[in-house]
């Protein structure tokens, strides 16, 4: 079936995805995380020793259940394609990127949207700096931007993420090798069957439906097409309402506890590097998790770039801080970024504008015609 | 007939190039895309600009004829 060819059907995946995303928070992840992917995938990086942040330590299995997801279903409906070469190590760096942007601003594109459907005024704001990244990858397009092709590549190489997901997958059920966060977000977390099928759940209607948050104002920029919005519209009113019904819809900008901060400067900032790399990369970091899934050893190359900067965000103390409540004061401490993340993010859209304005069409070997 | 061959780029590329050559106006266009996706993107870029699309596989991949 595909879910890509009609609005009501985009809409209906939108929805599907927003009641696991729903069902997530309800039985035990973090506030507004849902499935965050920058989230869960330096959660990820922690359980595997990348880092020592022991807050944020945990392999999420709905990560593995996206891949996972996409993995099964392109196989079954034969979408499955093993591919690579289109640029891999920029493909890294953008993964560097997106997820440096994330963490200054404390979230992918899913989890803006997320918080944006909780009242969190900082994700509005933050939409703007997304957009307008968004806009600045459109430009490049326009002007030639392309990374160039990709080739069928053995089946082999398109496994091998699955693959290591599934490994990782049996280390958290079978071993205690891998760290845990004893406190902290890493410690939230529905049960892993939940959280496994959620993320399987996901995988499967985001393969099917294409669901891109990037691509959704690229296609709207580039194209007047609005199908890729359709989902997220989707997937934000059930949060929405999951939240109101929930007693979790708290308008505000300073709101303690929500993993969130409100240094709007840098809120626009850094989701600007997250859409400007996105757009370069072909789609937001669930994207490039779905296009893993399904063969694609470019996107995988882009999601080992967003484990390696998970690591270096909190090896270098560049990811920001929440606003939380002092347990002992009981006052509120306003969340921050750091001086290390501030320089971070603006070498990392710097990289964006140096990769979007020299890598053209037809100026090397295997570019469009 | 123009041909753009879009074979292993990213999206949007494969749109982009594809709606460049419809809006020159020379009559068909053929497309060669890699990915199913790219083809349905294709096919709904076709139908949107008042066009008809026809597509095949050929091998691993898809070419789609818009007249």
């Amino acid at each position: 079936m595909n879910l890509s060819d009609s609005k009501l059907k985009l809409l209906i995946a939108g929805i599907g995805c927003g009641l696991a995303a729903a069902c997530l928070a309800y039985f035990g992840n973090p506030a507004n995380m849902a499935f965050c992917i920058a989230c869960f995938v330096r959660d990820m990086a922690g359980a595997l020793g990348l880092h020592s942040a022991a807050p944020v330590q945990y392999a999420r299995p709905e990560i593995i259940g996206l891949v996972l997801g996409s993995f099964v279903i392109s196989a079954v409906t034969g979408e499955f394609r093993s591919n690579g070469g289109s640029s891999p190590m920029i493909r890294f760096i953008l993964g560097m990127v997106i997820m440096i942007g994330s963490l200054i601003f404390l979230g992918c594109p899913l989890r803006m949207v997320i918080r944006m459907s909780a009242g969190d005024i900082n994700a509005w704001i933050a939409l703007i700096g997304f957009a307008c990244g968004v806009a600045t990858g459109c430009f490049a397009l326009k002007k030639g931007f392309s990374l160039g092709r990709a080739y069928e590549t053995g089946t082999g190489s398109g496994i091998v993420l699955p693959a290591l997901m599934a490994g990782v997958l049996i280390l958290l059920t079978c071993t205690t090798l891998l760290k845990f966060s004893e406190a902290g977000p890493g410690s939230k977390h529905a049960p892993i069957l939940i959280s496994l099928a959620g993320g399987l759940v996901v995988g499967v209607l985001a393969q099917k439906s294409r669901m891109c948050f990037a691509g959704g104002i690229r296609d709207a920029i580039l194209m007047r097409n609005f199908d890729l919005l359709t989902i997220i519209a989707g997937l934000f009113g059930v949060m929405l309402i999951f939240n109101i019904a929930t007693g979790r819809f708290v308008l505000g900008m300073n709101t303690p506890g929500i993993i969130a901060h409100s240094d709007t400067l840098w809120n626009i900032l850094g989701m600007y590097a997250v859409g400007f790399a996105a757009v370069l990369a072909g789609g937001c970091p669930l994207r490039q998790l779905i296009l893993a899934g399904q063969g694609s050893s470019d996107s995988a190359v882009t999601v080992l770039g967003l484990f390696t900067g998970a690591a270096l965000c909190h090896n270098f103390g560049l990811a920001s801080s929440g606003t939380a409540v002092n347990a002992e004061t009981g006052e509120v401490v306003a969340g921050a970024v750091t001086a290390n993340g501030k320089i971070a993010c603006v070498i990392c859209i710097a990289v964006c504008f140096i990769i979007a304005f020299t890598n053209k069409r037809n100026s090397k070997r295997g570019a469009a015609v | 007939m123009i041909e753009v061959d879009a074979r292993g780029l990213s999206c949007p590329e494969p749109v982009m190039l594809a709606d460049q050559a419809i809006k020159k106006g020379e009559g068909t266009v053929k497309v060669l895309v890699s990915e199913p996706h790219q083809k349905t993107n294709i096919e709904k870029l076709a139908k949107s600009r008042g066009k008809k699309a026809t597509s095949k596989a050929v091998g691993s991949e898809f070419e789609i004829i818009i007249e």
